[in-house]
């Protein structure tokens, strides 16, 4: 009897255990968010940031899903629901085909190339001394140059017959060209203008990645014989694929977000051939009107940032942290 | 074997210094051609050696063409409104990521970070439209309003704070001191650095900032010195009005360029900041 008793009183305590066992996990877990002065802390401090991450960062990207599915008609009182109309619009539109055609060719052939050039420059300049220093400044001083400043120089460079660039090509004997002009060359004398204002930029990510490379890898691979290519290519480029990747999504941002020199230089034209896709929004929005057009080009933009981001941003949260 | 390695160094500086005064010929011309005489004609335009007495002519005329006062003060007031807001709740918000805990903590970092990539010119589209309602369109606040909150800035500040011991804010906290004042007697002045970098990357970034502005504001009163320079630029034509153009530049560059010849070290340390540290 005594031992039963015993055994019920140790059951019972056991249910209750569990019991309380249960509702304390449940308790953690529902209302701990809502009732811990600590949460409410934090969330306060977020608040200002969050406030304005919601309202134009977040919101505006659902802003413009939704949109993009609406049409209004000029002078219409009402917007309409229109499904994938506005869609199949944008693909019709051969500016937009163009622009996109023209931004992939725009992206291909800056950031490839102002990625090598930083690169090189970095090889050559990473080694610290005034005059090296001083190179740095000058190669990086393009970056800190507003874009519109940059292009309304690179107009008289580019100026038919009297520029910088057609007088002393003179000089070389060759004939003056119309760098903005001609439909086949405008959208790459834009590129080289990037690839200037760039290249800079990345160097000197890539010196800091460099000097982050201990000696002590050049010294082993020394001992083994390895040479000044091997070196390259067998420790520093492995070493610094963080850097680079890095590097590349900034560079990748930046394609797609810049359009400044197209509306100082050239106003997508001469026939299209040097309108991007940003550039596109920016007429459709500010001077055709055609919003749904702009709205539902911003949307396939925002996808493609957000493709880019998917891959690449723990890249870019290394990125900015590596070494700390 | 010492001579070569003489050669060698010889050329190596030759074709760097080559390369550098290429990269730097778009300067070199704007300020020989914004020193030039008007009645020096088009032909000679390009010329970077400077054949001719200076003249300061240019400046005045380009000057006294556009309100480059108005475009000045309305350019430091955009900078320096945004810079205030965002020092604020990048400090809040890195302080919070960096030292409380609280439920979807991952979620939200992973929600900050997005704005490295879908960065405010992507959405000026419906950007402008919610200024539109907000009744802050054509208004500088409008300019500012989309940068006030910066994931870049959060996050260097965050990974700043986390390099910081907590035995120092314990130690404050022992002796009484409000986490207000651990922020700001704290942690605030370990970070400077930080904090003087994300400033010098943020007051050029949106000092150089063009489409933006553009969208945004209509009246002439509002403009800011790129769009100034920007009108400006397409305003004046013929190849005469170059050396105008050049100093007119010139006035736009001029106070990035000071203060970054002055504190070069800094500014180039800055930006490697911005990628990597």
């Amino acid at each position: 009897m005594m031992v039963d008793a015993c055994h019920l009183w140790l059951a019972m305590r056991k249910v209750k255990y569990m019991a309380d066992n249960v509702t304390a996990r449940g308790k953690k877990r529902l209302l701990k968010p809502f009732y811990n002065a600590g949460y409410i802390k934090a969330w306060l401090y977020l608040a200002p940031a969050l406030l304005f991450l919601i309202l134009f960062t977040y919101y505006p990207m659902v802003q413009v899903l939704w949109d993009s599915f609406f049409l209004k008609e000029y002078g219409a009182e009402k917007k309409l629901f229109v499904a994938f109309d506005n869609y199949r619009r944008l693909f019709a539109d051969e500016d937009f085909i163009t622009a996109v055609k023209n931004n992939l060719i725009y992206a291909i052939g800056t950031v490839i190339p102002s990625i090598v050039i930083g690169f090189g420059f970095a090889l050559s300049l990473t080694q610290s001394s005034r005059f090296k220093n001083c190179i740095r400044s000058l190669l990086f001083f393009p970056t800190l140059v507003p874009l519109v400043a940059a292009a309304a120089l690179w107009i008289f460079i580019y100026f038919p017959g009297i520029g910088l660039l057609d007088y002393y090509l003179a000089k070389l004997g060759i004939q003056s060209t119309d760098w903005l002009g001609d439909p086949d060359i405008a959208l790459y004398s834009l590129m080289i203008l990037t690839i200037w204002k760039n290249a800079g930029f990345y160097m000197l990510f890539f010196i800091a990645g460099l000097q982050g490379i201990g000696e002590e890898y050049y010294e082993a691979a020394s001992l083994e014989g390895a040479g000044w290519w091997q070196k390259l290519r067998y420790v520093t480029l492995p070493l610094l694929a963080p850097t680079s990747a890095f590097v590349f999504v900034i560079a990748l941002i930046h394609v797609f977000t810049h359009v400044d020199h197209v509306i100082v230089m050239t106003l997508g034209g001469p026939m299209g051939s040097t309108n991007l896709v940003l550039y596109y929004i920016y007429q459709n929005a500010h001077e055709f009107n055609d919003l749904a057009k702009a709205t539902t080009a911003t949307v396939l933009s925002v996808m493609v940032l957000l493709a880019i981001s998917f891959f690449s941003i723990r890249t870019m949260e290394r990125g900015i942290h590596y070494e700390s | 074997m010492n001579l070569k390695k003489y050669i060698d160094t010889a050329v190596f500086f030759v074709l760097i210094s080559t390369v550098a005064i290429i990269w730097s010929a778009p300067f070199l011309w704007m300020i020989t051609a914004s020193f030039r005489p008007q009645t020096f004609g088009g032909l000679d335009m390009a010329s970077l050696w400077p054949n001719f007495i200076p003249t300061i002519e240019n400046y005045r005329m380009a000057w006294e063409s556009a309100e480059f006062v108005l475009y000045y003060i309305n350019t430091i007031i955009i900078v320096s409104g945004i810079l205030v807001v965002q020092l604020v709740t990048i400090t809040l918000a890195a302080y919070t990521f960096a030292r409380l805990d609280f439920p979807f903590k991952t979620v939200l970092f992973y929600l900050f970070l997005l704005q490295l990539m879908i960065v405010p010119p992507i959405l000026i589209v419906p950007n402008l439209k919610t200024m539109v309602t907000l009744g802050l369109y054509d208004t500088l606040i409008g300019v500012m309003a989309p940068y006030f909150a910066s994931a870049f800035g959060t996050f260097l500040l965050r990974q700043t704070f986390k390099s910081i011991p907590r035995d120092f804010e314990d130690a404050a906290l022992i002796d009484g001191c409000s986490w207000f004042q651990v922020l700001r007697y704290v942690l605030i002045p370990l970070a400077k650095p930080a904090l003087i970098a994300f400033s010098i990357v943020s007051v050029v970034a949106h000092w150089n900032e063009y489409l933006w502005p553009l969208m945004v504001t209509d009246s002439p009163g509002k403009r800011t010195l790129t769009i100034g320079l920007a009108s400006f630029t397409r305003g004046a034509e013929g190849a005469s009005e170059w050396g105008l153009i050049a100093a007119g530049t010139m006035f736009v560059m001029l106070p990035l360029m000071i203060v970054f010849f002055a504190f070069q070290k800094q500014f180039v340390n800055s930006f490697m900041f911005s990628g990597i540290k």
